[in-house]
Order: C-alpha cells, then structure tokens, then sequence
C-alpha cells in the first residue's frame, strides 16, 4: 500500500512539474531575456549568468532605439497606451450592449431569437481573414481606417459574442422567481433588471468582462491591417523591433513583459470573482 | 362584490392545456385553498393572477378592475413562493423590506414595519443574516415576512409549507391560521396537503386535471365529496372503495355477498357504481349480519385502525377512537355495517358522486 502511494506520490509530482515547466519556463525566459543585452542572449551555448541591464526598458520608456544601423525612434509606450485604450473602451462598449442582450436572450423567447444569438457567436469562429479584406475596403469608403472609432467597432466582433454568451448563461442559470418575487414586491422590470438579475450575474460579468478584455488586448490581425503606427496596439507594435540590423530580441522581450502585466495583473485582481461564484442558496430548497 | 374573481381562466404552454376555463370568486378576506396533487396547475393559476404570466384566455379582476393590463408590481399583491425565491445578494432584512422600499416609506416606517412582521414570525433575530445563512424554516419565515409586510390586499401562498421540516410544518399549521386573520387579506393558499387544506381554509377548490373539480367548505368537501377522487384526496386512512352494482332494496353486492347501505340510494337499482365508505363509518357489532374478519390492528395515537376482511375477499379499513371499549382482536369475527353519513356511491364511468334520494 504504502509503496504505491509512494510511487503515486513521485509520479504525480513528476507530471506537475513537467506541466510547470512547459507553461512557465518560456515565461521565466522571456523575462530573463528582457535583462539581457542581444549579445548575451545569442551567446553560444546559453547561460543564466549574465549582467543584467536595464537599457532595453529604458529604450522602450524613452522611445529611443539605439542599433548598430543607427538610432530608430519607436513608439512602444504609445502603443501600450493604444493597447489599453482600445481593449478598455472595447469591452466597455461590449459590456453596454451585450449585458442587455444576454438578458433579452435568457428571459424572452422572440422570433429568429436563436438564430440572432448563433449568428452573433458564430462571428467568434469565423478566421478574421475572411471579413478584413471586404472591411478595409468598407473602412476607406467611410473613412474609418486607423480610427480609434474603427477599431473599436471591429473589436466587437472578438468581445460582444464573449459575453453575449456567457452573461447569457449566468442570467439563465438565476430562478426567474427571484426577479418575479421583486417585481411582486412593487418594482418595475428596469429595477428589477439593475437590482437583481445584473447583481446576482456578477461574477459572469466579471469573468466575460475580463476575457473579453484579454482576447482584445492579444489581438493581432485587425489592427495590423486597419490601423498605422500610432493607433496600433503592442502586439502590432512589438514588429518594430524586427529592425533592418536585425531582430532586437532583448526589447522585444522587454516589450512582451510589459505587455503581459496588465492582463497578468488583472488576471490576479479578477480572479476572486471568477472563482467566487455567487452562492444561489436562497433559491434552492 | 367579490375581491378577487377570475372568469373562465385557461392557460396553455404550446399544445399543452395547463388550466381549462377555471372560475372562481374570493370575497375579502377569505382564505381559499387551492388543492390538488402535484402538477395540476396550482402554481401557475397563482402566476397568472400575480401577473408574471398571461392567460391564454379569460379574465382576472381583483375588486371589479380587470388586470389583464396591469404589471405585477402595481396589484398590491403578496406572493410567497414555494422555492422561497429569496433575494441572495440581500440579507433578512432587506428582503423583507423590499415591499416596503417600492412604496417610497420612510426609513423609519421601513424599520418598524420589517420589526413588526418579524417578530410575529420569530425571525427578529436573524434579520442580519444573508439567505443562505438561514436554515430552510427562517428561510421560509422570511418569504412569509415579505408577503406580509405591506399588507396587501391579496395574498397568494405557494405551497410555503413545501420545503420545510415536519416539527416546523406542524407549528406553521397551527400559527397560520392566526397569522393569516390577522392579515385580514384575501388569501390563496396552494397545497397539496390535505390535512393543512382542513385546516386553514374557509373554502377548499379542489383543482384536477385543469378544473376545479369542487369548490366548497372544508367540511362539505369531507362529507360530499363531488368525485371519487375528491374522496380518495381527503382523509386518513383513505376512503375504502368498492366497484360493484346497485341491488334490490338499497344494497350493494361486496365480492359476492350482498351488503346493505343508506336506504335513500334505493332509486339506483342496476346502477355500475363504485361504492365508498369512510374507515370511520364502518360500525362494528356482533349481532346479524355482514361478517368479517379482523386480520390485523394498528393503534395511530388517538384512533385505531382496522383491517377487515369479508369471507368473499373483500378488504376494508375501519377506524375507531382508541378510547373504544369495542375495540376487537384480531383474527376476531365482527358484524359489520355502514353509516349512511360516510358512505357514497360514485359513477363508474364518471367517477361523479350519485345524489342520494329520499329515503
């Protein structure tokens, strides 16, 4: 008995740590890279000693890119800026529309109902590609190209779908008798809706909010062809230092660190909602 | 003038007909029990008339104003639901409170009014505590303080009895009634509990397959009950029946022997009956007669229930007062014979309750 708790033991251990490895250690890597100068990083054979410096952050925060070809200015923290404001205004935007209509899709049965909310999800599964060339051509006509406003719009096809479904769930999943109860009560539907469903779906909110808010902020390909440097997000950004004098791996991993720390942070601040789930005890006999 | 009147009531969910052309008049403040086994559309007759459903047709007036235009929040009804459908994001208070905040009273009024019904219901000291905090009776407890707390004018109560426990449902059946008066609303209690049905209510309307099959007072649904299943509904041990044919003379063939019953079902000669008698109006004797066998005794606290057995086969529950001298043995041999107070023929084909005639 106690030998194979043992080897269960040493055998379970070994699959953590191989998981562990496998997802953390390019992390681990990348912000070692970010540390190191592009000499020490293609260093033959590797090493984890080295001196660390701070030049490739400090390149990036002072947009001033300095390579053996010469000085390049790039526009890293205006992309970053970009990122955020694109994500943020995004998910808010997703948020205001989709939440309403998650809940006209949980409570109300209406013509076509079904087939509007598969259409709108099936716009999550369709490859990008196939709707970017038609719309750079819809953008120019109404001078949407590199907008913000453009951007923003496009980005509704990643983040409304994500939470349309899933708030669309979490209203469902609370017993329609608790908002009648409320509006027995005396309160009318709008109440209800604000007091009620919009609370006790939360946690739903939360995480659609948050998932949205990564999937928009990692997006690559709508902002490559729609927009031009300054309205260009990170991931779009992170391009410039693939340089003519060649590839500045030392700020790109620099770049990348700061690019996963606002996601990675709220990742961390969300994760009690996501996990919190509000308790529906009240409604269960 | 009647304080809640629905007229022709039907209610279908796609093809399926859940209620069929219900009417029903409730006069101010009176309790009416809607009784039925489950899935016979208790709940939702208090849907519709709560206003979170529509009928498919007919109308509900509650003091001579149609509601077929009016929201839920502006029926000035209480509704205690059988899941409880507490608020979970409020605690105690504030789910009793609610009714109170939509009427825009002061918080003093708010506080008061909370503390009144509270206490009235022994929950004043968990008024703090979130819903899933509360055991299933405060649970309970507390969906009845919020029905209760503005007073209004009509009550409905979904089975609130349902989901708690024995102890908790006796002491509820004892304080209701008190509770309810005191209320002074029209009341629309839903149970599928007879025993609590008799007990709370003015008038019982027995609700099967759609229709209200009798609307009467508790009493008069005992002793007349308007369908062998009304029969069968109410009362323990249940009433004992009997498929047989009318004979001669007012007597009814009991698996090969004939029985006599109440004289006045003298007119029904021939008549394909199905013969009902109450365990309590089985009198025993040891003269003449119809005989059976005792085969076996059960004391139940303050009556003791027999099973009896004729020589063709026959099986019988009677019941008697334990207090009884007359109690018999078992295996004992009995005269038996029934009162015409507790015993009714009903329609084989209908299962409708045949008038008795004069005797």
């Amino acid at each position: 008995m106690d030998h194979t708790s043992t080897l269960e033991r040493v055998i379970r251990g070994a699959l953590i740590t191989c998981v562990l490895v496998f997802f953390l250690f390019p992390i681990f890597w990348i912000v070692l890279m970010s540390f190191q100068t592009n000499e020490t990083i293609l260093r033959i054979p590797p090493s984890i000693v080295f001196e660390p410096t701070l030049s490739n952050y400090s390149a990036l925060i002072t947009g001033k890119l300095e390579t053996t070809a010469g000085n390049l200015d790039i526009a890293f923290m205006r992309n970053l800026w970009n990122s955020f404001f694109l994500s943020a205004a995004s998910v808010l935007i997703a948020l205001a529309l989709g939440i309403p209509a998650a809940y006209a899709f949980a409570r109300f049965r209406f013509r076509l109902g079904e087939d509007i909310a598969f259409t709108l999800l099936s716009f999550r599964f369709a490859p990008p590609l196939l709707v970017l060339l038609p719309l750079s051509l819809y953008f120019k006509q109404l001078g949407l190209t590199n907008t913000y406003i453009g951007l923003i719009w496009v980005y509704q096809l990643i983040c409304l779908p994500l939470i349309l479904w899933i708030v669309r769930g979490y209203f469902e999943d609370i017993s329609p008798d608790i908002e009648h109860a409320y509006r027995i009560s005396g309160n009318s539907w709008l109440k209800t809706f604000w007091k009620i469903a919009v609370p006790l779906a939360k946690p739903g909110i939360a995480a659609a909010g948050l998932l949205a808010f990564i999937f928009a902020w990692n997006n690559f390909v709508f902002a490559l062809i729609l927009a031009s440097a300054d309205k260009q997000p990170v991931t779009v950004g992170a391009l410039a230092f693939v340089t003519a004098s060649g590839i500045q791996y030392g700020q790109i991993a620099a770049a990348i660190v700061l690019s996963i720390a606002p996601t990675l942070a709220l990742a961390l601040y969300a994760q009690r909602y996501l996990v919190e789930g509000l308790s529906l005890g009240a409604v269960k006999g | 003038m009647p304080h809640l009147e629905l007229a022709s009531i039907s209610k279908s969910f796609k093809s399926n007909k859940v209620l069929d052309d219900i009417s029903l008049a409730a006069d101010a403040g009176e309790i009416v029990v809607i009784f039925g086994p489950s899935g016979t559309g208790k709940t939702v007759l208090l849907r519709l008339i709560a206003g979170v459903e529509e009928p498919t047709a007919g109308t509900i007036s509650i003091d001579d104003q149609d509601m077929a235009d009016v929201a839920p929040e502006h029926r000035d009804v209480g509704m205690a639901f059988q899941n409880f459908a507490l608020f979970p994001h409020f605690d105690a208070f504030e789910n009793i409170a609610t009714p109170l905040r939509a009427r825009a009273q002061s918080a003093a009024q708010i506080k008061e009014g909370v503390a009144r019904v509270a206490k009235l219901l022994k929950i004043d000291h968990v008024l703090g505590h979130a819903p899933r905090q509360l055991s299933n009776g405060q649970k309970q407890r507390t969906a009845l303080a919020r029905a209760l707390v503005s007073s209004p004018k009509l009550l409905l109560l979904d089975d609130p009895l349902r989901n708690v426990d024995a102890k908790l449902r006796f002491e509820m059946r004892l304080e209701l009634p008190r509770l309810l008066r005191e209320a002074k609303s029209t009341v629309l209690y839903v149970t599928q509990d007879y025993k609590e049905a008799m007990a709370l209510a003015d008038r019982i309307a027995v609700l099967a397959h759609g229709k209200f099959v009798q609307v009467a007072t508790p009493e008069e649904i005992y002793r007349h009950p308007a369908t062998v299943n009304v029969g069968r509904l109410f009362g323990d041990p249940t009433i004992n029946l009997v498929e047989t044919v009318v004979g001669e003379g007012a007597t009814i063939d009991l698996v090969g022997e004939t029985a006599a019953i109440d004289k006045a079902y003298a007119g029904l000669k021939g008549r394909s009956v199905t013969f009902g008698v109450r365990p309590e109006a089985v009198e025993l004797g040891d003269g003449a007669g119809l005989k059976a066998r005792v085969m076996a005794v059960t004391p139940l606290n303050e009556r003791t229930v027999l099973l009896l057995q004729t020589k063709g086969g026959a099986e019988l529950l009677a019941s008697l007062p334990s207090s009884s001298s007359a109690i018999p043995k078992a295996e004992s041999e009995v005269t038996i014979s029934f009162n015409p107070i507790g015993t009714h023929l009903f329609d084989r084909e209908t299962g409708a309750a045949l008038a008795k005639g004069r005797a």
